[in-house]
Order: C-alpha cells, then sequence, then structure tokens
C-alpha cells in the first residue's frame, strides 16, 4: 500500500519535474507566500502584492509570480512544500507567519536551489536568506521622538500608547524612549492598546482623566491614533496645539495629512508595500546587471503634506 | 452520605447566604472603587464615571442576554463575532443607503432595524441547532462564532469597514450626547436592565428559564416546551447583542476582525462574577449589572496607575474576577463545615 503510494508520488513529481524543466527554460517561477489578511495591515499587504504580481508579469512576459496566502504556520509550511514540487520555482518570497516552525521548510526551499527573499520576519536560523527585505521598527520610534523634538518644548508633557507586547513593540518603544531621553519632555505613562481603535479609545479616555496637562500623543500605529482622536474630540481637548503621531500609513491617515489635518500632522512610514519591494527586488535578481542579494531595510519615512501623495494608494484596503 | 451534607449546607444557612450572595458583588465593586479613588482622586471625577458606565453599556448589554440563556443551562460563545458581524453589515447597508435615502436619521433608522433581525436571525439560528439540531451549546455557538468573525473579515476584505462621513455626522449624538447628564447608552444599558429583570423574575417565561437550568427532564414533564423557550433564550441574546451594536457603532464608525474579540468570555465572566449559575437553574439581573460595571472598573483602574506593570494587566484582572466570585460564593465559610 505504502510502497504503492510512494511510487505514484514519485511517478508524479517526476512527470512534473519533466513538464517544469521544458517550461522552466524560458519561464522564471517566482512564488511569494505570506499569512491570510486578517487585519488591515495584512490585506494592504495583500492588495499590493496582487498590484506587484500584475505590473511585473505584464513588464517581463516571461517571468510568473504565483501568490499563495495560508492561514496559519502549518499551512504556510505545506504552501512552501507545493510551490517547490508542483511549480518547480526559482525563486520564493516569503513573509514568514512565525520565524521559528518556518525556518526548516523555507531552508528545504533553499536545497532545492531557488533564491530565497524572507520579508519582514527574520528567520531564527542566519544565513538561509539570499535577500532580507523588512520596514524598521526601532527607526519608527526613533523618527516619531525626533517629530516630537521638534514641536515640543522643556517641560511638555506626552503620553503614549503601546501595540500589543511583542518584540516589535519593545523595539518601537525602546528606541523612542532612547531618542526623547535628555530632551526634557515627560513621559506621563504609556499603556498597551493592542493596535486596536476600541483600546486606543478607552486608554486615551483614561488618560485624558488622568493627566489634566497632556502636550501630545505617541500612538505608534494608526488605528490606535482613530481612537485617541475621538476621545480627544470627546473630552473637547483637541485643541490648543495637541497633537497625535500615528505609524504605518494608513491611507485615510495619508489622506488627512495631505489635506492638512493639524490633529494628525505627521505619519510614520511601517509599509504593508514592502513585499511590493521584495517582488521588485526578486525579479531584478534575474533581469538586472547589477547585484541584489543582501539586506534591504527599509527606512521609516516620515510622511508630511509635501510627500504624502507618494504614499497614497485610494484603491489599497489599507 | 453526600447527598445528605448538601441538604444540610442548603438548609440551614441559607437566611445569610442570599444575602451574601445579593451584596458579594455590589461589595466588590465599592472596594473597587475606593481603591481606584486612593490611587487617583481623579477616579471620581465626573468625565471618568460617566466613560466608565457608557463603556460597561456593550458587555452590560450582552450579559443581560447572556444571563437568560446561562439560566436556562445554555451557553453562547458567539457574541463578539456576532456583534462585529452585525456592525459590519450595518454600515455597508448604510452606507449603501445614502444613495438613496440621504445622510439623514432615514438611513440610521434603516440600519438599526437591519440590526434587530439580524440579533434576532443569529440568534434563532442558535437556538434552533442547539434545540431542534441537538447539538450541544457549547460546539454550536463555537461554530457559529467563527462564521460570524470569519464573514466580518471577508465583508471588509480583512480591512476595516469605516462608516460614511456624514451618516456618522448623524448617528454621532447616540453614543456621545446625554440626556439628564447620561450619556444615551446608559439609558439604553438601564432599559434594557429593567426590561430583562422584569421578565426573568415577573413573568411565567423567567420562571420557565429557571426551572429548565435546574432540570430540564423535569420542566419537560411539567408541560413547559422547552425547545421553545430555550431558543427564546438565544433570541434574547441576539437581540441584546443588537442594542449593543447599535450603540457601539457610532462611537468609532468603523467595524473589523478585531471588533468585539473577547467580548462572550467577558459577558458570561459579568454573569458569572453577578451571582448566575454557570450550570444553569438561578439567575441574577442584578448581579449582571454588577458584574459588567466590576469588569470595566479593573480595566479603568489599571489604566489610572503605573505601579502594576503593564505585562501583569492579565493578572490583576483574573485574580479580581476571581475574588469577586470568592466573596459571592463565601457562605460555604457560614455553613455547618461538617464532613461526613
Amino acid at each position: 500500500m505504502f510502497m504503492k503510494k510512494t511510487l505514484g508520488a514519485m511517478a508524479l513529481t517526476g512527470a512534473l519535474a519533466f513538464a517544469g524543466s521544458a517550461v522552466a527554460q524560458d519561464t522564471i517561477k517566482i512564488g511569494v507566500s505570506y499569512p491570510t489578511p486578517t487585519h488591515a495591515w495584512a490585506a494592504g499587504m495583500n492588495w499590493h502584492a496582487e498590484q506587484a504580481e500584475k505590473r511585473l508579469e505584464k513588464l517581463y512576459p516571461d517571468v510568473d509570480l504565483i501568490l499563495v496566502n495560508s492561514p496559519d504556520p502549518g499551512a504556510q509550511a505545506s504552501a512552501l512544500e507545493d510551490l517547490v514540487s508542483v511549480h518547480q520555482i526559482d525563486a520564493l518570497v516569503v513573509l514568514p507567519f512565525e520565524s521559528e516552525p518556518l525556518t526548516d521548510p523555507v531552508l528545504n526551499v533553499k536545497k532545492s536551489g531557488a533564491w530565497i527573499t524572507v520579508v519582514d520576519r527574520g528567520l531564527s536560523q542566519p544565513g538561509i536568506e539570499d535577500l532580507y527585505v523588512a520596514g524598521n521598527n526601532p527607526e519608527l520610534g526613533r523618527v516619531s521622538a525626533q517629530y516630537m523634538k521638534t514641536r515640543l518644548k522643556d517641560g511638555d508633557n506626552i503620553v503614549i500608547l503601546r501595540g500589543i507586547p511583542t518584540v516589535i513593540d519593545n523595539e518601537r518603544f525602546d528606541a523612542f524612549m532612547a531618542e526623547i531621553e535628555g530632551s526634557g519632555i515627560n513621559v506621563l505613562d504609556h499603556k498597551h492598546a493592542n493596535w486596536n481603535r476600541d483600546d486606543g479609545f478607552e486608554v486615551m479616555q483614561d488618560f485624558l482623566s488622568r493627566f489634566p496637562d497632556i502636550d501630545a500623543v505617541w500612538a505608534q500605529d494608526d488605528d490606535i491614533a482613530i481612537g485617541v482622536v475621538a476621545a480627544l474630540k470627546q473630552a473637547g481637548r483637541d485643541g490648543d496645539g495637541m497633537f497625535v503621531v500615528g505609524g504605518a500609513g494608513m491611507k485615510e491617515t495619508i489622506k488627512s495629512i495631505m489635506d492638512g489635518d493639524t490633529l494628525i500632522p505627521v505619519d510614520v512610514l511601517y509599509p504593508p508595500a514592502m513585499i511590493a519591494t521584495a517582488m521588485d527586488a526578486t525579479v531584478a535578481a534575474f533581469k538586472s546587471n547589477g547585484p541584489v542579494a543582501g539586506r534591504y531595510i527599509l527606512g521609516a519615512t516620515l510622511i508630511t503634506p509635501e510627500n504624502a501623495a507618494n504614499y497614497y494608494f485610494p484603491e489599497s484596503p489599507f | 452520605m453526600t447527598r445528605a451534607s448538601e441538604g444540610m449546607a442548603g438548609k440551614s444557612p441559607r437566611r445569610v447566604s442570599i444575602d451574601l450572595k445579593t451584596l458579594g458583588p455590589a461589595i466588590a465593586l465599592l472596594l473597587l472603587c475606593i481603591i481606584g479613588f486612593l490611587l487617583n482622586p481623579a477616579f471620581i471625577s465626573e468625565g471618568n464615571l460617566t466613560n466608565l458606565l457608557t463603556r460597561s453599556a456593550f458587555i452590560g448589554i450582552i450579559a443581560v442576554g447572556a444571563t437568560f440563556v446561562i439560566t436556562a443551562g445554555g451557553i453562547d460563545l458567539s457574541v463578539g463575532s456576532m456583534a462585529a458581524a452585525i456592525a459590519g453589515v450595518m454600515i455597508i447597508v448604510m452606507d449603501n443607503a445614502v444613495e438613496t435615502l440621504g445622510s439623514g436619521v432615514p438611513t440610521v433608522l434603516l440600519g438599526c432595524g437591519v440590526a434587530i433581525i439580524l440579533g434576532i436571525g443569529a440568534g434563532w439560528v442558535n437556538g434552533a441547532l442547539t434545540t431542534k439540531g441537538k447539538i450541544e451549546a457549547f460546539i454550536v455557538t463555537l461554530g457559529t462564532m467563527g462564521i460570524y468573525r470569519s464573514l466580518v473579515t471577508y465583508f471588509a476584505d480583512g480591512g476595516t469597514l469605516s462608516l460614511n462621513f456624514e451618516v456618522r455626522g448623524t448617528y454621532r449624538p447616540v453614543y456621545y450626547d446625554s440626556f439628564l447628564g447620561l450619556p444615551f447608552p446608559v439609558w439604553v444599558f438601564i432599559a434594557v436592565a429593567i426590561c430583562g429583570w422584569l421578565l426573568l423574575n415577573r413573568t411565567a417565561f423567567g420562571r420557565y428559564c429557571t426551572a429548565i437550568g435546574s432540570n430540564e427532564a423535569v420542566a419537560k414533564y411539567s408541560a413547559i416546551n422547552v425547545d421553545r423557550v430555550k431558543t427564546l433564550t438565544y433570541i434574547i441574546q441576539g437581540l441584546c447583542v443588537s442594542f449593543a451594536t447599535i450603540i457601539y457603532v457610532p462611537r468609532l464608525g468603523s467595524a473589523s476582525a478585531s471588533t468585539g474579540v473577547l467580548w462572550e468570555l467577558e459577558a458570561i465572566a459579568a454573569v458569572i462574577i453577578g451571582g448566575t449559575v454557570l450550570k444553569g437553574g438561578y439567575g441574577r439581573i442584578g448581579g449582571t449589572i454588577l458584574g459588567a460595571l466590576i469588569l470595566t472598573t479593573i480595566g479603568n483602574i489599571l489604566n489610572f496607575t503605573d505601579m502594576i506593570s503593564n505585562y501583569l494587566n492579565g493578572t490583576m484582572q483574573g485574580l479580581i474576577i476571581i475574588v469577586a466570585v470568592f466573596l459571592q460564593r463565601s457562605d460555604w465559610k457560614l455553613g455547618k463545615s461538617k464532613k461526613s
């Protein structure tokens, strides 16, 4: 029974390998694997991946991009196996669900000879990927703090709403605190608002009841910032030069920055479009005469009314 | 042997234990308020108390419905997802109605109507699957929990559904405005609580719920239409979710996959803190309301202090919930500690 099945599978793989190699001569197959979008940021990533697929396949008729999304780490591991055995990919662009459980599956893809691009979340073992593309969490905290310093003076008070307790949140928070230190700006308190509008609203309501004098808010994230703004408006404390700094680059936030909103005057980029950057660079690895392998860390750009239009994608869900 | 001791504990200290059962949650809430005041006098400022009451309204209203379900021996795990799905559909319907109905009151009323119909429908589905389908309530509502949650993700395309800006302007006062010093959500909460109390304590339906919860077989032989009453409890639950959603949507005007996460557990916790028995047969609406207030107050107090590490918020919440229930069950201390 088992023998039969194995033989069958081998025969099938063999046949596919033949078919694959026949096509592979003129087609570059690139698998793109990422988690199923269940929140706005990931939905934005999905959208940008689809846009990049259309654009690149039009530009290079011999490039075939295969997008696969998976609802959990196990499914993503299986998806990677399928990309190798069924599609015979020449390169893989992967945003791992979790670093630990996906390191081995990605290593197996590597052993098949494919080029590996890892996006956003690193693998737990160094040296597997040819190219690493990621946003910059500490930089996001630092840029936000630098902006705060340009707007505030010695003795001004801020409150911080943090995300979900994770490494990402710690990196952002620690870098922010390191940059703000010595500026004379007081951080009254910081609480977790879980990158969530409702929590942002409630935590900010409580900060407003607790502290009569707040000059600015670092919300770290655009969703939290929306809740913060609702709480400020409810309490009537949205005037007097009060401002909120979020992060990520949600289209609604960028639109209001373009329109000259004073309550959220800037945003700090942590773009879901980084998957498109990774896809571009991976195609370039096959098409460009310049070297591509290495680490590509995106800047945490400060979005202001002047440059906002470059980061505004009205069609994207995020 | 065991039966004898149960009878003893049940009979002799009854008068004392009932008093404690009623007072337990109230004492816990009072203690919490004193702690809150000592930590920061701003805790009892009018603004903070209004925020607290308004915030409790969501979980409180849902928990009133959950009291019926649990009293009748059921459980509903789908309420958080149901709220998210109803909020999502409401927003889609209102956004699409703007062109024909304009951005005024009719659109908002249409949205509310849709919410109520959906709530009743979703409750009926849970009830019918439990009674006619003969599937355990835990499994049915675990299933519908996943279904409603993924539906809202699907509707929102993984992102966030946002209400049309002009409609928000019309709808906004429902959350933010007040009548006689109390915000509207608090009035809705009060109305739902009073109706719930009357229904549970002053009608035949309420007595049927209790009877079914304590012994379903006996209730059936007593000519109670068990299936109908049980289905009705889920419909009441669905209706309560609709009311909660109707006052939730104007707050931020959006719904996403992260809307209403864990509301089901908070509602169940509120019901149990309030003195309702998880296995059914005994329900208290008044206690449920205190339970909802206690849960909201814990979160509020934790935001008012930086003495406790942020990472330990869950620990504090857990401890206070357990202590609150312990206070209310403490009749075992007063009962005769005769072990047979």
